[in-house]
């Protein structure tokens, strides 16, 4: 008790030191004269004391409010409660929402008229909760000086007064009262502040920010740590020009107050089958083999075939090339295009060559994969990626169209980057990470300079079974069919 | 058809904002209507959204027109599975919008036009909106036969809805919207508003379904615009404002800053199915696999749009129960949304045993789940 004495006894300095500043000081008076004496202002107890617990154990008694609900309008007297968007125990400020009513097609946003802490909610949702009848018990901080308002009573000559009111307060300059009286108490106009709230509400940072611009000093901090900008530079207390001696200024700290606050979500849907999946694959041993491809050859060929694929509907890119290529080298190859059971006792070699490309959507990462390339042209392959990519950018992918893939590439590169390390897909036994195209100079067999269409690949595969000269071997297959398509056609089937 | 002129004109709003248009005869209320250039419904709601939070409607009044390309529009507090035929919307590529304010589901197309009232909260005045726009009509065809009912919706020939009506209040303003069908395909919107659910259980508001009629359909010579062209005709005089159109474009930030992230916002799953009242769906099916058939029930809790609780139950030992268990474990807390649970469902099945039987048998649960959604 006899620090909640101290407490009361430091304010009752605080409004002394204040009242000689100011005329005004009858709110003051009418604070200390209130029936409720432990409750103290905050922000000057923080300043003399810095014990941040104190905070918790003393529990502001201040007045509980009953919030009554307002007239809606058109004589209606009962509504239907649909949505809280606070809870017993959480602050409010003056018009902050408290809730979402409806009644007969009319969806009415009931705000608060108080600073305070909400203590009680008087219906569940689906309530039918009725006009004039209390809605909320608020619990008002009496340091703030509020006093309560009217009862609100149902006819509509008193709800017209109760507005004029609310325009009175708060029309042009928006403020809650806490706002207002250090306002005052700084002897600002509260015209001359800028408001950065909704509605161009003026907020307590606003008012401490013009007061930092005045004085050229920061105010201590107040409990809610609100965020305090440090000083620019302009403003910081200059080196004597005597001292020439001491060139560097020394930095003044600031306490800087961040009010941001961490915020924990649970892993749920497809992010919860990622985090299953990925910790599965990373029992896999994984080697990584890059390479630097040429694709000057193929950046000129595809030119020439845009116009003739775009005539038959289908918007070719890079990818069906890339995905033909690994098809042949795979049917060379067979073993990157394996699964391995769980208990590591036998490898299944696929027939299908379904190749997974990865695919970036608001989901996250999806592999839907081109099914048989091994039997496809790459005109097909072209349109079966223009059919998933228009699937995937609509959310609309099936199951058929994500499950199955039995070796996959991502071309990681249409974002950026040049070498990655691939996470292979279980039941996989190799992935492909395709870097951004580059032009760089590169020398040609006579030893000149030329301009080089560039773009990396990263592989990895599964060390289980794939060892590093497979791996190597089919990357070359690969990259000589890339940078010389024309070979393509001796072993296209 | 020669339409009656009227002068449109694309001025920024933010002068209208500060200076009220008077009238002639020096009234002290100001009038101001405006039009939408866009027919996204999701930027013509966020242009209600941004004239209800930052526009002073103290002295002022402010009628909006706006068309949509078609779209499912659900009250606030609406269950979508409830109202509509999700799937039926996905495959016409009919967008879903869940607006602000309160009322039943209706389906918007370039044939049906959107009239919204803003005004100060203490002005709110449903009826005399809906009288305004009826005498508008009579005023262009004297022998309609149409009538404002006690539930704000408007008839033709005393059986037919031709506009439906909702509102939203807040703190300083308040708006009242109502649609009027012109030309609207009713095929489509009888199709699209009717839900396939069986076994679902909420608290939402659910719709009243009504017989609707196109005013084209009384008579063929109507088009939207010379409607619109009337109620703003009728607005004007009772407003003492000039006849004047201010066509905006919902997109310009420099005109109503911040504008793009309510589009946004009205556009993400959050909104759009989250804001769901809480409901729970106990339904059955059939699956057909080789030559039998089993039946399936499930019993899922959704809230937030989020599979709170779910089981499912079959065929003793078709599927691993560890397999089953997994799939339940996995749909719980995940969204009710159709790709979600197939990106959920493939993503898993590549850490289960590579058995091909299996993987048919689970796309086949799997499928049938989200034809739940």
């Amino acid at each position: 008790m006899k620090l909640l004495k101290d407490a009361h006894l430091l304010y009752i300095n605080r409004i002394k030191r204040v009242c000689v500043h100011h005329v005004r000081s009858c709110s003051s008076i009418r604070f200390i004269k209130s029936k409720y004496a432990c409750v103290f202002d905050k922000s000057a107890f923080n300043f003399s004391h810095q014990h941040r617990f104190f905070r918790t154990s003393a529990v502001s008694r201040g007045q509980i409010v009953q919030f009554k609900l307002s007239d809606i309008g058109e004589g209606i007297t009962e509504v239907t409660v649909k949505e809280w968007y606070i809870k017993e125990g959480d602050s409010v400020s003056q018009f902050d929402s408290i809730c979402e009513v409806q009644s007969d097609k009319a969806s009415v946003t009931i705000t608060s008229r108080y600073d305070g802490v909400i203590r009680k909610l008087h219906y569940n949702l689906d309530e039918i909760a009725y006009v004039g009848k209390p809605l909320v018990d608020i619990e008002i901080d009496a340091s703030k000086g509020v006093a309560p308002e009217e009862d609100v009573v149902e006819t509509p000559a008193m709800s017209h007064e109760e507005h004029t009111h609310q325009e009175i307060k708060g029309h042009k300059t928006l403020a809650t009262p806490a706002v207002r009286r250090l306002a005052m108490e700084n002897n600002i106009k509260l015209s001359e502040v800028i408001g950065t709230g909704k509605d161009n509400r003026i907020l307590k940072e606003d008012i401490l920010n013009f007061l930092a611009k005045q004085t050229g000093a920061i105010l201590p901090p107040s409990p809610k740590a609100e965020i305090i900008a440090p000083l620019s530079k302009s403003e910081t207390v200059p080196t004597a020009p005597k001292d020439k001696a001491r060139k560097i200024p020394i930095p003044i700290s600031r306490p800087i107050v961040f009010s941001g606050k961490d915020k924990t979500e649970p892993v749920t849907g497809f992010h919860k089958a990622m985090v299953k999946t990925m910790s599965a694959a990373l029992k896999i041993p994984h080697f990584g083999y890059c390479d630097e491809i040429d694709l000057t050859h193929l950046v000129q060929l595809r030119e020439e075939l845009k116009p003739l694929a775009q005539s038959r509907g289908i918007k070719l890119s890079f990818m069906p090339f890339f995905i033909k290529a690994a098809s042949l080298g795979l049917l060379q190859y067979p073993i990157l295009n394996a699964s391995l059971d769980e208990s590591c006792q036998n490898v299944t070699y696929k027939a299908s060559h379904n190749i997974g490309v990865a695919m970036d959507t608001e989901q996250g990462l999806i592999v839907p994969n081109v099914k048989n390339v091994q039997v496809s042209s790459i005109f097909e392959i072209a349109s079966e990626l223009n059919r998933l990519q228009a699937l995937g950018s609509a959310g609309q992918l099936g199951t058929n169209d994500l499950t199955g893939g039995t070796f996959t590439l991502s071309n990681i590169g249409t974002i950026g980057g040049t070498y990655a390390k691939a996470v292979i897909l279980p039941p996989e036994v190799a992935i492909g990470a395709l870097g951004k195209i580059q032009v760089l100079p590169r020398f040609n067999g006579k030893g000149e300079v030329f301009k080089a269409q560039i773009m990396n690949v990263s592989w990895s595969a599964d060390h289980r079974i794939i060892d590093g000269a497979t791996m190597a071997r089919f990357s070359n297959l690969w990259k000589s069919y890339l940078e010389n398509p024309a070979s393509m056609l001796l072993d296209l089937k | 058809m020669v339409l009656q002129s009227s002068f449109k004109s694309c001025l920024p709003l933010s002068c209208l904002l500060r200076t009220p248009r008077a009238g002639f005869g020096g009234t002290a209320s100001g009038g101001l209507i405006i039009q939408s250039l866009s027919n996204d419904v999701y930027q013509n709601l966020a242009v209600e959204d941004w004239i209800h939070d930052h526009m002073n409607l103290e002295n002022r009044h402010v009628l909006f027109l706006w068309r949509n390309s078609p779209a499912v529009v659900i009250g606030r507090h609406q269950n979508p599975w409830q109202e509509c035929n999700l799937q039926l919307m996905r495959q016409k590529n009919i967008k879903l919008a869940r607006r602000r304010s309160g009322g039943g589901t209706v389906y918007h197309d370039l044939g049906n036009i959107n009239l919204t009232f803003f005004t100060a909260r203490k002005k709110y005045e449903r009826m005399e909106n809906l009288k305004l726009v009826v005498k508008a009509l009579k005023a262009l065809r004297p022998q309609l036969n149409i009538h404002v009912t006690d539930r704000y919706d408007i008839l033709l020939d005393g059986q037919y809805k031709i506009s439906g009506t909702a509102a939203k209040l807040g703190r300083t303003t308040a708006y009242h919207h109502c649609t009027l069908l012109c030309n609207a395909n009713k095929f489509l919107l009888s199709s699209v508003l009717k839900s396939p659910y069986k076994g679902l259980k909420s608290n939402a508001t659910p719709s009243v379904p009504a017989s609707v009629k196109n005013l084209f359909e009384e008579d063929p010579s109507l088009t939207c615009e010379m409607l619109l062209d009337a109620i703003a005709e009728e607005y004007a005089t009772q407003h003492r404002i000039d006849h004047h159109i201010t066509l905006i474009d919902p997109t310009d930030e420099t005109v109503l800053p911040g504008i793009n992230d309510k589009s946004k916002e009205l556009q993400t799953w959050e909104w759009v199915y989250g804001k769901t009242p809480k409901f729970s769906v106990s339904t059955c099916f059939n699956m057909i696999y080789k030559d039998s058939v089993l039946d399936v029930k499930v019993d899922m809790d959704v809230k937030h749009g989020r599979i709170e609780a779910c089981d499912i139950d079959l065929p003793q030992q078709w599927l691993p129960p560890a397999l089953c268990s997994e799939l339940v474990k996995s749909l719980t807390g995940s969204k009710f949304c159709p790709n979600e649970t197939t990106a959920l469902s493939s993503t898993l099945l590549r850490t289960c045993p590579q058995d091909y039987e299996l993987h048919r048998k689970w796309n086949l649960l799997c499928e049938n789940m989200t034809m739940l959604m």
